[in-house]
Order: structure tokens, then C-alpha cells, then sequence
């Protein structure tokens, strides 16, 4: 059985060795300006591409507001 | 441009002179009042009481107008003000962002109260002139120019009928005619409209800067709500104002170094930071067009789609590539975030200036979205020729895009056709439509001169003709409060809806913008969650307004440790920014609580002054439902995956074997019962009855419990 992690309140497949970086492109996040945080801990974006996320993970990827 | 000829057409009307007085911890402590019925020129005191709950800017223009008019005054009547006001922190240069002044009138377009933000020179020489607001009321028999001589003490009304109308010529022709040489034209800011604003209730108006690196005069536009068609009304020709040139400190503030020292910082971050953040150095606000297409948020065709696939073609690459990045590319001085991008020698290819090469100021991302995408234009050189005319005939960029999308749908559904419009062929896409009606709008003829009065009457206009359905044209026309959205998608977030049509002016974004907070992220997922950013987001940016700056450098760039605080999208270090700024300035230490009340006074004053005219309760913040969800098929089906989807997990209804009509029906019923469920959770957060009113126990606690505040609410609250 496939394992997930949650984004953003939804559910996205897992795969091994999956990195932050991974995460953002599959979800297609572009937007610049984000806060990204795995299960509550901070993770600084200087080290998004080496992060791995474990399976069952919960990921946030907070959009800071801009424009408007 | 023989500007001799023009100046010895002046008949000069009344003058009176002025001391110049000093401006003391960012207030001049008076306001100048204009009659133009009779010509009555006269300074006002600032009251302690208007300092105190009303606070500057957009403020004082509540106070100043709710004072002059009736309840019954209309947008045309004499009585109707136009009042400019600078908040007490404009006018300092040390910290980006803090030249704004806001323009407050009753509108032609929602007949209630319109509040505009702008920047340009004007609002910060009107203080170094000695007043913290111009107060127009009254309409001249002819053509004048009010003119405010900073430099010697003296206004005068004169009438003025030669100078051509349009922005680009005009405020060129009299910032050269009012300043004392070619060194003094940096000195010189002018106020003006534009042809069409003489046609259309969409007009707005023009506020000029001189760049110096350009040697050339620009244009900002305080564009909302149809302030410029008032103005036109009265018979405004211009404003004027020769100031003192800006240096440190004209403000006489508390504490220079803690502005600088904040200043510097910020200046700082927007170095090391903004090529890695918004780019706002180098595109301007237009670097949002692609990434609102990739979130699905750009409205295309009417609001019906959030992307399209020739986004490339407007996208913010395409207009790095117009814009010309100078050292003055910013709206005041000292804005090191310089977003105020142009485009020059542009070659005019239509209408009255063609063959002409002029300056665009733009375009911004709202008028990227609004005369492209939301139109169907992916055309940069044709947004860039909408947005040039927009400007110099003093019209309203996302009314007019919003507008002619709507009337683009109309066409599509067999609403407008050939005959009607005179033959213009709305279609989607059509530049040369969209094009040729600016130029009516101008004229004031034709098709233009129905459209130009917004959607609102277009679809009472229609629909009086027997050419549409109004309930389908109620559903398609975005507008609320009778002024059009601004140019985001809001179906998928409900928090963005409230954003929209719970504003006390009508759907402008700048209240709040929550769809990220809201859609994306899921971090407001319940109806009190969203009711607690519906309040502190809309009471926070009003702040903004009462202060003189600009909201985008608080949140435009954020600094390097802003992920780890506990609430980012507040971008809490830049917040203690403007704290320390107004206590800097004006010397009053508050706090962030204090902050938020100080803004609520305000926006609670606004509320029920829009109470007083008869409307701002519950049923004025109805939004169109195009804004909340798919009206067409051809829109369900686009997305039908995800409505389907919806049904199911949050609706509780199994899509399987329904029609695609019963899926529609459903959708809407659920998004309409979830809208006036967040109204219910808004109003209870913001201290409003069911109905929307303020109630006395909240204005209490605001201590905005005045008298007239008061006698509005309580029958209200008694039935
Ligand atoms: S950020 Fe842009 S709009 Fe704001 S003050 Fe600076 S230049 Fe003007």
C-alpha cells in the first residue's frame, strides 16, 4: 500500500527520498514568499533541496501574502 | 504647447493669502476649505478630538465630508466634497512608502462613501504647504484651477479654459506654467481628471510627480469609485500645489534617528532580499500575473477562469523587458522598493495621440489582469495602449477592464450584439473593440458613454431594454456595492469573498487579501478563523490609510527571520516598523491593540456613514455570485473534477448520475448558505448586529459612542 504524506490538508503520495523541494514543484508552488514547516518544525529554505520528508508527514507550506 | 497663451486665458477668481505656518510632530493643525459656489477660500482648525479618533488621511476625509453633506446628498450635488488628505506620517522620506494621501467622496458609481489611495508629490506638498487636507466642496460655473502657493502663502481659484484635458498634456503643461523655473518643476504636484472623466461615472484622478532622471512628469491614479468624474462635475480642471522642495525633516517629528535607523534597515532587506522575493525593484507589481495563473487566480474572460495558456504573452518577463528600471522609480521620495515602473517612448497607435511615443506609468499587475486577461488581450502592446488612455482620459483601469469583460460576456451571450453596440464587436480578445470604446468613452458617445457608467447601470440599461436576463447579468457582472471587482478569482476562497463585499467602499483587495491564507494554505479553515482575519486584516490595512504610507512595503519583502515569528503573514518586525514610525512622528507611544482600535474608530465611523445614506447593512454586501462560484456550465466544467469532488466530501452529495444543472444548483446553494454564514461570523467579530449595524455597547468600547454616530444606529437597533 502507497504511503502519503499530508500538504496543506491534503493528501499526497510518498515517495523515498522525497525533499521539500520535491513537495513544492510536485504541488506546483511557485510563489516565492513561503514558510515552509514539517510537522510544526521550521525548515529554513537554504536546505529545502537536501530535506527529506519522512512518510506520514505532516507539511505546511505557508504562502505569505503579497500583491493586494 | 504655447503654455504663455494658456496662463494669459486665466481670469483669476478669488485669492487669499495665507501664513505659512510650521508643521508640528506631522500635523500642520489646520485644513483648507474651497467653495466653489462662492469662492470661498478659508484655513479650518484641527480639532484635538480629530487627532484623537480620526487620526489623518483617510480619517480626516470622513470627519471633513460626514460634516458637509446630508443624508440625502447625491455624488452631483453641490454639496458633495472632495477632500484630499495626507496622513500625519506622509511626507517623511527616510522610510519607503510614506507619500500617500487618500482621496474620500461620495461616488457616482455606489452612490455611498469612496476612499482612494494614491501617491505622487500632491498629498505631501499640501502639508509642507500648510494644510493636513483640502476640503473642495461646491461647483464652479466654468473651468477653474485651484492653485496652492506653498512658497508664498496663497491660494487662488482661477478659471482657466484654454489647457487641453488629457492627464499627460495637462499636467505637464501646468507644472511647467506654476513653477518658477526648470529646477522648481520637481517643486510643482497638480491633481487632474481626464476627457473622459467628463462622460464617465468610471473616472478617476490623475496625481503627478516630476522624475527627475526622466525630466518628465508622471502619473499615479487614485482610481477607485469614480472620484475623478466628481471632480470633472464640479468643473475642477486641476489642482495645483508649489511646495517647499522635500528635504530631512519637514515634518518637525519626535525622533528622526528611530525613523532612519528603521529606514535603513528595511532599505537593507530590500537590497539583499527583493531579486529573491517579489522583484518589485524591477517589475513593479506586475510580477504577480503569472504566479496568480499558476494558483489559478487570474480572472480570464469575465472572471470565469483563473488561467490561460498565452499567459507568456503578459507574462512579468514580458514586462521586464518594457520597463525602463530608473533611480526614481518610486511614487515618493526615499521609496526604496521604486515599484513605480515605466515604460517609455511608447508608440501610440491609435485614437487622438497616435504616432505619438509617450510614457506609461505601468501597467501594475490590476491593470495587467484587467484590460489583458480578464478581457481576453494577451497582448502586451495593447494593454500598454489601454493603460496609457486609461490614464491620460482619467479612467479607472480595473473598472474599465471589469466592465468591458463584462460586456464582452454580454456579447457572447447574445445580450449585445452589432446593432446595440453601435458596431462594436465585444468579443472576448477583441483590442480593437475594447480600444475604440476608450476612445468613445472620451468623446462621450456611443457605446462608450453607456459602459463608461459602469455594470451596474449597464445591466439596469439592458435590462430596461429587454435585451438580457437581469438575474443571469446579477450572477455575471462583478461589481458589489455598484463598483467593479478588482482582479482576483475569489470562488475557491470564502475568506476572499468577505474580502470583497464585506468593504465598506465596495470590492477593492485592499482590505484584506486572504486567498492564500484561506485556499492555499488552509490556515483559516472555520467560519470564527476566517471572521478573526476578516477583522484584524481590513482594521489593520486601514491604518495604512489614516497614515500617509503605502501598503506594500510591509509586506511586498519580508526579512530574513520573518518564517520563524509566530505569525509571518502579519510580517510582525515590520509592523513594529510603523509602530515606532508614528510614535517617532507624532509621539504617541501605542501598541499593536492600540493600533487595530485606532482603525476601527474609522472604519466603524465609515460603516455607518454609508448607514446614513440608506445603505451598508447586510444586503449591501451581497456579492454577485460569479464571485463565489460557477455560473455557466462551460464554468462547471472546467473544473468539473474538482466541483465533483467538492460534492462529495464537503457537500455530501454523490455526483454520480446527477445532471450537470443539478450539480450547479447544489454548488450554489451550498456556497450561498456558506457566505451568509460567514457574514453572521464577520459581524459578530467585527461588534455588528445580524444586520450589520454597529452596535452602541461596541461603539462604547471604541469610545467612538458620538452623539450622530449614535442617532443613526439606534433606530436600527431598536427594530
Ligand atoms: S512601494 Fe511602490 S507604490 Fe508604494 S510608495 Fe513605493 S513606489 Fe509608491
Amino acid at each position: 500500500m502507497s504511503q502519503t504524506i499530508t500538504v496543506n490538508g491534503d493528501l499526497l503520495e510518498w515517495t523515498e527520498g522525497m525533499s521539500v523541494s520535491d513537495v513544492l514543484a510536485l504541488k506546483k508552488y511557485t510563489f516565492k514568499m513561503l514558510v515552509v514547516k514539517i510537522d510544526g518544525q521550521l525548515i529554513k529554505k537554504a536546505i529545502w533541496p537536501e530535506t527529506v520528508i519522512p512518510a506520514g508527514a505532516t507539511v505546511q507550506v505557508i504562502h505569505l501574502m503579497s500583491g493586494g | 504647447m504655447d503654455i504663455k497663451a494658456f496662463k494669459d486665458a486665466h481670469k483669476l477668481i478669488n485669492e487669499k493669502t495665507y501664513a505659512l505656518g510650521t508643521i508640528d510632530k506631522g500635523y500642520t493643525n489646520r485644513t483648507l476649505y474651497v467653495n466653489l459656489d462662492n469662492n470661498e477660500i478659508k484655513e479650518k482648525p484641527v480639532t484635538p478630538q480629530m487627532k484623537e479618533k480620526f487620526i489623518g488621511g483617510k480619517g480626516f476625509g470622513l470627519r471633513l465630508l460626514w460634516d458637509a453633506v446630508k443624508p440625502e446628498t447625491k455624488w452631483n450635488d453641490p454639496e458633495n466634497e472632495i477632500i484630499i488628505a495626507p496622513g500625519p506620517v506622509a511626507g517623511i522620506t527616510a522610510y519607503s512608502g510614506t507619500g500617500k494621501s487618500i482621496v474620500v467622496s461620495i461616488s457616482p458609481m455606489t452612490d455611498i462613501i469612496i476612499d482612494s489611495n494614491v501617491g505622487g508629490y500632491f498629498g505631501p506638498y499640501l502639508k509642507f504647504s500648510g494644510f493636513d487636507a483640502l476640503e473642495i466642496q461646491g461647483k464652479a460655473a466654468k473651468d477653474v484651477i485651484i492653485f496652492i502657493d506653498g512658497i508664498n502663502g496663497k491660494v487662488t481659484i482661477e478659471e482657466a479654459p484654454e489647457e487641453p484635458l488629457d492627464s499627460h498634456i495637462l499636467a505637464n503643461v501646468l507644472t511647467k506654467m506654476y513653477a518658477a523655473d526648470e529646477k522648481d518643476y520637481r517643486n510643482v504636484a497638480v491633481v487632474s481628471a481626464g476627457s473622459a472623466a467628463d462622460h464617465c461615472n468610471i473616472g478617476m484622478l490623475n496625481f503627478s510627480l516630476f522624475d527627475l532622471s526622466r525630466k518628465e512628469v508622471r502619473l499615479k491614479q487614485a482610481g477607485r469609485g469614480g472620484i475623478g468624474r466628481v471632480f470633472r462635475d464640479k468643473n475642477i480642471k486641476a489642482i495645483v500645489c508649489r511646495s517647499p522642495q522635500p528635504k530631512g525633516d519637514m515634518l518637525n517629528v519626535v525622533d528622526m534617528n528611530s525613523i532612519k535607523e528603521r529606514g535603513q534597515k528595511f532599505n537593507r532587506e530590500m537590497r539583499e532580499f527583493d531579486d529573491d522575493q517579489c522583484e518589485m525593484r524591477t517589475k513593479g507589481t506586475a510580477h504577480l500575473v503569472e504566479i496568480m495563473n499558476e494558483y489559478e487566480l487570474l480572472p480570464t474572460h469575465n472572471f470565469k477562469f483563473g488561467q490561460h495558456a498565452d499567459i507568456a504573452k503578459i507574462d512579468s518577463k514580458v514586462w521586464k523587458e518594457w520597463f525602463t528600471p530608473r533611480a526614481s522609480d518610486a511614487c515618493w521620495y526615499g521609496c526604496t522598493m521604486a515599484c513605480a515602473k515605466t515604460v517609455e517612448d511608447f508608440e501610440v497607435r491609435t485614437g487622438p495621440y497616435k504616432g505619438r511615443k509617450v510614457l506609461v506609468d505601468g501597467p501594475e499587475y490590476e491593470t495587467a489582469a484587467g484590460v489583458g486577461s480578464n478581457i481576453g488581450v494577451f497582448n502586451s502592446e495593447v494593454i500598454l495602449e489601454l493603460n496609457f488612455y486609461c490614464d491620460t482620459y482619467g479612467l479607472d483601469t480595473i473598472s474599465f477592464g471589469t466592465l468591458t469583460a463584462f460586456a464582452m460576456e454580454c456579447w457572447e451571450n447574445g445580450i449585445l450584439n452589432k446593432e446595440r453596440t453601435g458596431g462594436l464587436e465585444l468579443c472576448f480578445g477583441n483590442s480593437d473593440a475594447a480600444l475604440e470604446l476608450i476612445h468613445q468613452m472620451s468623446r462621450g458617445e456611443g457605446f462608450g458613454l453607456i459602459a463608461g457608467q459602469g455594470i451596474r447601470k449597464m445591466k439596469k440599461y439592458f435590462a430596461d431594454k429587454g435585451w438580457g436576463d437581469i438575474a443571469f447579468m446579477n450572477d455575471i457582472g462583478m461589481e458589489n456595492k455598484g463598483l467593479e471587482y478588482s482582479q482576483y478569482i475569489s470562488k475557491e476562497s470564502l475568506a476572499q469573498q468577505g474580502g470583497y463585499a464585506m468593504t465598506n467602499k465596495g470590492p477593492q483587495h485592499d482590505e484584506a487579501w486572504l486567498i492564500f491564507m484561506d485556499k492555499v494554505n488552509k490556515q483559516i479553515p472555520t467560519f470564527e478563523d476566517k471572521a478573526e482575519a476578516l477583522h484584524y486584516f481590513p482594521m489593520f490595512r486601514t491604518w495604512f490609510g489614516l497614515m500617509g504610507l503605502c501598503k506594500l512595503p510591509w509586506n511586498d519583502v519580508e526579512p530574513a527571520n520573518n518564517a520563524e515569528t509566530d505569525e509571518p503573514a502579519k510580517v510582525p518586525e515590520h509592523v513594529d516598523n510603523y509602530l515606532t514610525i508614528f510614535k517617532a512622528v507624532t509621539g504617541r507611544d501605542i501598541d499593536n491593540a492600540e493600533m487595530i482600535r485606532q482603525s476601527e474608530r474609522v472604519y466603524n465611523f465609515q460603516r455607518i456613514f454609508n448607514i446614513r445614506m440608506g445603505k451598508g447593512l447586510r444586503a449591501h454586501d451581497a456579492q454577485p455570485y460569479r464571485a463565489a462560484g460557477p455560473v455557466t456550465k462551460e464554468e462547471y466544467l472546467s473544473l468539473q473534477k474538482q466541483y465533483d469532488g467538492q460534492l462529495k466530501d464537503i457537500i455530501g452529495i454523490d455526483p454520480e448520475g446527477k445532471s450537470i444543472d443539478e450539480k450547479m444548483a447544489a454548488t450554489r446553494k451550498f456556497r450561498e448558505d456558506q457566505y451568509e454564514k460567514l457574514l453572521d461570523a464577520v459581524y459578530k467579530r467585527r461588534g455588528w448586529t445580524r444586520g450589520g449595524v454597529p452596535t452602541i455597547e461596541h461603539l462604547q468600547d471604541l469610545g467612538m459612542d458620538l452623539p450622530e454616530l449614535i442617532e443613526v444606529v439606534k433606530p436600527l437597533l431598536e427594530k
